[in-house]
């Protein structure tokens, strides 16, 4: 069989967004394959998230385990190895969020299967190529997985969310879970009432530009409120611990693509760009009429935020 | 204690890479090299760890003889001895199945490398390692002092190792996370774990005399054969250049009017 399993992301009960646009890719990859996508649940009391899950597929594994409560890439691994057979898969697909770039590389190992990390798509009409960015997404390599097995994160931006259908099979999945050496410690939640930055309309994200710390509750919070917007910062301002870790947007950090991305004081290195260019719009406000980001944004306003970025609050 | 770190020889991450014509490879000629930055923040952790705790930190690279210069700049920061595997450029699969050869031979406490090479940008072989070897995993460690906090400059570690497991703060979607692995174990490293330190020239004189054991890949009995293997490289797609506005309010009436985003 050659079925394409798709590992979901459930947190506090809830599907993450990006697993519905790995099932996007793998209904693609079925095709190719000849055998249908199935989905694989992982957590404690997730009942409710595996029953949603299989409108996506053929059938969901649920692996439901009090060990499994929490995101653990070694208990994890295990169970997408067991799923992947249960499944008879022979391409297993995450989303690559954080977890899915923790969990899918061990996964492999234990699968033996050879990896692509965050792919844009398929290279061709049909075979099992695919492409995906490297040296900070200024080169696509199209890349062939030699392995029968086939492990792949997808990057979320690049496909649209899969639609529901009927509902496929539900299955339990048992995996021995025994003699862990990892400990879940806790999790320091960012609390936000933002939408998330990954899936948010708009974007808004400062650079070292802004100055200081308060300035993002001062300028980006207030333009960010009037458009219902996710925001994002350049390496430089995380480092300086103006915002949190999660906010970063680029080669290391997260990757956005949303309708309209505002780079403010942003100078637009490739690490940057890395993360922000597949925006359908983008604004850049920097005042050296030179900063690279000029060289992508539809508009650029050659301006000092400080001038401008009330202004533009006022006059929305 | 004994930590292992790797550092992968990567193209400089400041400098655009060229395409060759016909899409077969990168031209990587007259590009200029550097150590992985991630793994450099590798190497300051083994360093602090070993200086908080005692012990030995061992450099290791696979990749042709010039990786020399990367193992060296490990060792001008202080680490102890390298280890080059001599090889042609590797997937991250053979790189992990050769490092598990070497982990086995050196039987380190800890491993620390990279979350993510900025030439491959694969984000795998820690992982990778880990799986392999059955060791409990950490990646994307960071740390809750800011990167100019006091704390940072008395050049303390951000990974705690007490009583045979070490405890790490890691960098994931929606906030930090706290993982408590039994030693053995791998870790990757994050941007904000910390501020590598820069050679001495002491540093660098010392370095010179430091053993760097070189290994044929051959010799490790591992089959190295691509499990991905990439078969062409191409430009991106490339972004229209846009237009300069004068002021707000013409931002605002093309956002509205031209783009329809408002
Ligand atoms: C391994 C590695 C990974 C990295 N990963 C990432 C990543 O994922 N994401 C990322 O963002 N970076 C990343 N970086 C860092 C990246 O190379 C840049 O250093 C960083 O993006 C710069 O941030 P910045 O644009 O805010 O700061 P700067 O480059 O300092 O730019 C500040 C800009 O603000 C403008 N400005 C100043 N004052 C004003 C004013 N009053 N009004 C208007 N404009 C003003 C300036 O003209 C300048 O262009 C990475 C680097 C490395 C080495
Ligand atoms: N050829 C190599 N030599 C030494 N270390 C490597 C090599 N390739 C990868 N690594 C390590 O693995 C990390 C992740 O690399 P990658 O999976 O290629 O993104 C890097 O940061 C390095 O620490």
């Amino acid at each position: 069989m050659s079925n394409v399993l798709v590992v979901s992301e459930i947190s506090e009960g809830a599907i993450k967004g990006a697993t519905f646009t790995a099932v996007t890719f793998a209904n693609e990859a079925a095709k190719r394959s000849g055998g249908n996508v199935q989905l694989l649940a992982i957590g404690s009391g997730i009942g409710e998230a595996a029953g949603e899950l299989a409108k996506y597929g053929a059938a969901v594994h649920v692996a439901d385990d009090a060990a499994l409560a929490n995101p653990l890439a070694e208990a994890y691994a295990k169970v997408i190895k067991a799923g992947a057979e249960a499944a008879g898969a022979t391409v297993v697909v995450m989303a690559a969020t954080s977890h899915g770039k923790d969990v899918m590389p061990r996964a492999a190992a234990l699968l033996g299967a050879g990896m692509a990390s965050d792919i844009l798509g398929f290279a061709g009409d049909e075979g099992f190529a695919v492409r995906r960015p490297v040296q900070a997404g200024n080169v696509i390599a199209t890349v062939e997985i030699t392995t029968d097995t086939k492990v792949i994160t997808t990057r979320p931006t690049e496909f649209d969310a899969a639609q529901p259908g009927d509902a496929g099979e539900v299955k339990a999945l048992s995996v021995d879970l025994g003699g862990l050496k990892t400990e879940y410690v806790k999790f320091d939640k960012i609390e936000s009432e933002r939408p998330e930055l990954t899936e948010a309309r708009v974007v808004i994200s400062g650079g070292r530009g802004l100055k200081e710390a308060g300035n993002f509750p001062a300028l980006i919070e207030p333009l960010a409120d009037k458009l219902n917007a996710g925001i994002g910062a350049s390496r430089a301002v995380v480092d300086a611990g103006w915002v949190p870790n999660d906010m970063q947007v680029g080669q290391t950090g997260k990757v956005v693509a949303p309708e309209l991305y505002f780079a403010i004081g942003i100078s637009g290195a490739i690490q940057h760009v890395a993360g922000m260019k597949g925006s359908k719009t983008i604004v850049a406000i920097n005042k050296d009429p030179d900063a690279p980001i000029f060289q992508i944004a539809d508009y650029g306003l050659v301006a000092d935020l400080f001038k401008v970025v009330p202004e533009l609050i006022e006059k929305l | 204690m004994k930590i292992l770190v790797t550092v992968k020889r990567v193209t400089d991450y400041e400098r655009k890479v060229k395409i060759a014509p016909d899409g077969s490879g990168l031209v990587t000629d007259g590009m200029n090299f550097v150590a992985n930055p991630f793994d450099e923040i590798a190497v300051e952790e083994a360093l602090r760890l070993a200086k908080a705790h005692g012990g030995e930190v061992v450099v290791a690279s696979i990749g042709s003889k010039d990786a020399t210069q990367q193992i060296r700049q490990g060792l001008a920061m202080g680490a102890n001895r390298g280890i080059l595997v001599l090889s042609d450029e590797l997937d991250p699969d053979a790189v992990a199945r050769l490092l598990q050869k070497i982990v086995e031979d050196e039987q380190p406490d800890l491993v620390i490398m990279g979350k993510q090479a900025t030439d491959d940008d694969a984000n795998q072989a820690g992982q990778l390692l880990a799986g392999y070897l059955d060791w409990p995993q950490a990646t994307f460690a960071s740390k809750t002092a800011a990167l100019d906090s006091d704390e940072e400059k008395a050049q303390k570690p951000g990974v705690e190792v007490a009583d045979g497991h070490a405890t790490v703060l890691r960098e994931v979607d929606g906030g930090l996370e706290t993982l408590k692995l039994k030693l053995p174990a791998i870790v990757t490293t994050d941007l904000r774990l910390n501020h590598p330190r820069f050679a001495s020239l002491p540093g660098i004189m010392k370095a010179k005399k430091k053993e760097v054991k070189e290994i044929a890949v051959d010799s490790l009995g591992v089959d190295v054969s691509a499990k991905v293997r990439t078969v062409k490289y191409a430009e991106p797609p490339e972004r229209q250049a846009g237009v300069k506005v004068e002021d707000v309010d013409e931002l605002l009436g093309k956002l509205k009017n031209e783009a329809k985003v408002l």
